[in-house]
């Protein structure tokens, strides 16, 4: 109960909430209570994190050997002074991990900076190319090297699947980067990428939440940030307040998952069982 | 057969065993099969971006072809401006308005699109690029709060749901249907799974090996995912094998065969030319 702001305002919206619901509660969908509760502890519990490791309060995060080798990586490119290829998979900003992934290429852009390394990005939609070139030119600025910034460091291949691997492809095997980071979303490119990249011998590490993919990236690449890891990614490697107690928010939401998990099936057992007529299936079914 | 279909065949060969080129090492033939590939494709897909989604879905309900005369100042103001951009590209704004199944009203909501994508465009004046950044903090924005709903959904509540699985009236054990053992894998496997993920607390003593089972499971799946998409691949790979086999027949006039071997002997004096530069 530290933050007295927060669940003041916490008791605001519950008295507001329980003066419309014994009003009648109109336009409120029963069916979709689960959706409405699920949206409430979400938001409150990440919210109440953040907000928490804004206040200064420490939080712990567990070290990601793959983040940890994204600084490697770079820095052994400066010592083979050899470019820094970036690649932030081939889909548009409307998916949180092309967001992510160019949310990591910041950061990525101010170690390359910091080295004077070079860095290379080929990108396969427009958005994606405005958006990462914008993300660059801020971390060169902000390492005060806007000198070492020009915009063909981010530049355009196609929006074709195959043929930006085969570009992206013939880009390695020219340039030979000594670090090929592959950050966002995949699809059936990614080995393709991956396996060019182990063949000139560079120091690989992809960061993806497409399932699908995952295996490729686990077999060809030294390191490989999977599913939650790469979202917490940009919360690592910036360690701003706000970022990391998302990250602390989210595991509270896993440990709370877990909990219904067990509690939905027992009362999912006792309900087959016919000694409770409440059915928990239906309750986490939204209508 | 006519000359364009064995032509075709021909060009789908060599670019084929261009690609496939690779795997002897980076060479002209894949270099120009890469560019072909990269610049046909890039221009493919401007050209099928505006003629499927801005032509008939932006400026179709921007200036759909008006029921009756257009009567009223800001109307004709309206089709006015539909038509000096007829007089400048009459294929992509014909005359008296675009019909794609969009009504006979214009839909002025599409605007905002518009000028969107103008904005989008000015980026490449430098003065005024920082215009871009509202296109894209629409795209990022509206796709956050569109998804959050769907997302918590499909894969929170949805998830859930299938983890609370059933003990009642089920086999000990079955192979291929749902059974107590196969059961408590799936619960075991998804809530180990899950707590790999937790990043707030060092990976050690019980809750260390909980999670170590955890990424055992993870393994596993991957392992599965992995063989089932090489199976993809392989099935791909024949298809295009497929393709060369028929364009070896006599119909194409053995395409297959006469541009592998082009290929073959090219590629041998060009590498024999390149070791002479080398020991040179």
């Amino acid at each position: 109960m530290k933050d007295k702001q927060f669940w003041s305002v916490a008791g605001i919206i519950f008295v507001l909430f329980m003066i419309y619901w014994v009003a009648g509660h109109p336009y409120f969908v029963s069916e979709r209570s689960v959706m409405f509760w699920s949206i409430l502890i979400v938001g409150g519990v990440l919210i109440y994190s953040t907000r928490m490791a804004k206040r200064g309060e420490k939080i712990f995060l567990r070290t990601i050997p793959g983040l940890k080798a994204v600084e490697e990586a770079v820095g052994r490119s400066t010592e083979m002074g050899k470019p820094v290829l970036y690649v932030p998979g081939i889909m548009d900003m409307d998916q949180v991990e092309t967001v992510a992934g160019v949310v990591v290429l910041g950061h990525v852009a101010k170690m390359t900076a910091r080295y004077e390394t070079s860095l290379n990005v080929p990108v396969s939609r427009a958005i994606v190319m405005k958006a990462a070139r914008e993300s660059c030119r801020e971390s060169y600025l902000l390492e005060g090297r806007p000198d070492l910034f020009h915009n063909d460091m981010v530049h355009y291949l196609t929006d074709d699947q195959f043929a930006y691997a085969a570009g992206v492809n013939g880009i390695m095997l020219r340039e030979e980067p000594a670090a090929c980071l592959y950050m966002g979303k995949f699809y059936a490119e990614s080995l393709l990428l991956a396996e060019t990249g182990n063949s000139i011998g560079a120091i690989q590490i992809a960061g993806t939440a497409s399932p699908s993919q995952i295996p490729f990236f686990v077999t060809a690449c030294d390191y490989t940030l999977i599913g939650e890891e790469f979202f917490a990614a940009s919360a690592y490697l910036s360690q701003e307040p706000e970022l990391i107690g998302g990250v602390k928010g989210q595991d509270t939401l896993k440990i709370m998952a877990v909990a219904v998990m067990l509690l939905a099936t027992l009362f999912n057992f006792f309900h087959d069982l016919n000694m409770i007529s409440w059915d928990v299936l239906g309750f986490l079914t939204v209508q | 057969m006519n000359g364009s279909e064995i032509f075709g065949a021909w060009v789908a060969v060599f670019l084929t065993l261009g690609i496939f080129s690779y795997l002897y090492k980076d060479n002209p033939f894949y270099k120009i099969a890469e560019h072909v590939f990269v610049g046909v494709s890039a221009g493919y897909w401007m050209s099928m971006f505006f003629w499927t989604q801005i032509q008939p879905n932006l400026f179709g309900r921007l200036w759909p072809v008006p029921e009756g005369a257009i009567s009223g100042f800001f109307m004709r103001t309206w089709y006015g401006i539909y038509n000096f951009f007829g007089v400048l590209l009459p294929s992509v704004f014909p005359d008296g308005g675009i019909d794609k199944g969009h009504g006979t009203h214009p839909h002025f909501i599409y605007i905002i699109p518009f000028i969107l994508g103008v904005m989008m465009l000015l980026s490449v004046v430098s003065k005024w690029s920082w215009f871009a950044r509202l296109g894209i903090a629409y795209t990022v924005g509206m796709a956050a709060g569109l998804r959050a709903y769907a997302f918590l959904n499909s894969n929170v509540l949805v998830q859930l749901k299938g983890s609370a699985v059933s003990f009642v009236g089920l086999d000990w054990f079955s192979l291929t249907d749902a059974s107590i053992i196969n059961n408590v894998i799936i619960l075991i496997g998804t809530i180990t799974g899950l707590l790999y993920f937790y990043f707030s607390k060092e990976h050690k003593g019980t809750f260390g090996k909980v999670t170590r089972v955890g990424i055992y499971f993870l393994m596993i799946s991957f392992g599965a995912s992995f063989g089932f998409a090489v199976m993809g691949r392989i099935s791909l790979l024949i298809g295009r094998f497929t393709d060369l086999i028929t364009y070896g027949s006599s119909t194409y006039n053995y395409a297959s065969l006469w541009v592998l071997l082009l290929m073959i002997g090219l590629l041998a004096v060009w590498t024999f030319k390149g070791d002479k530069k080398v020991a040179s």
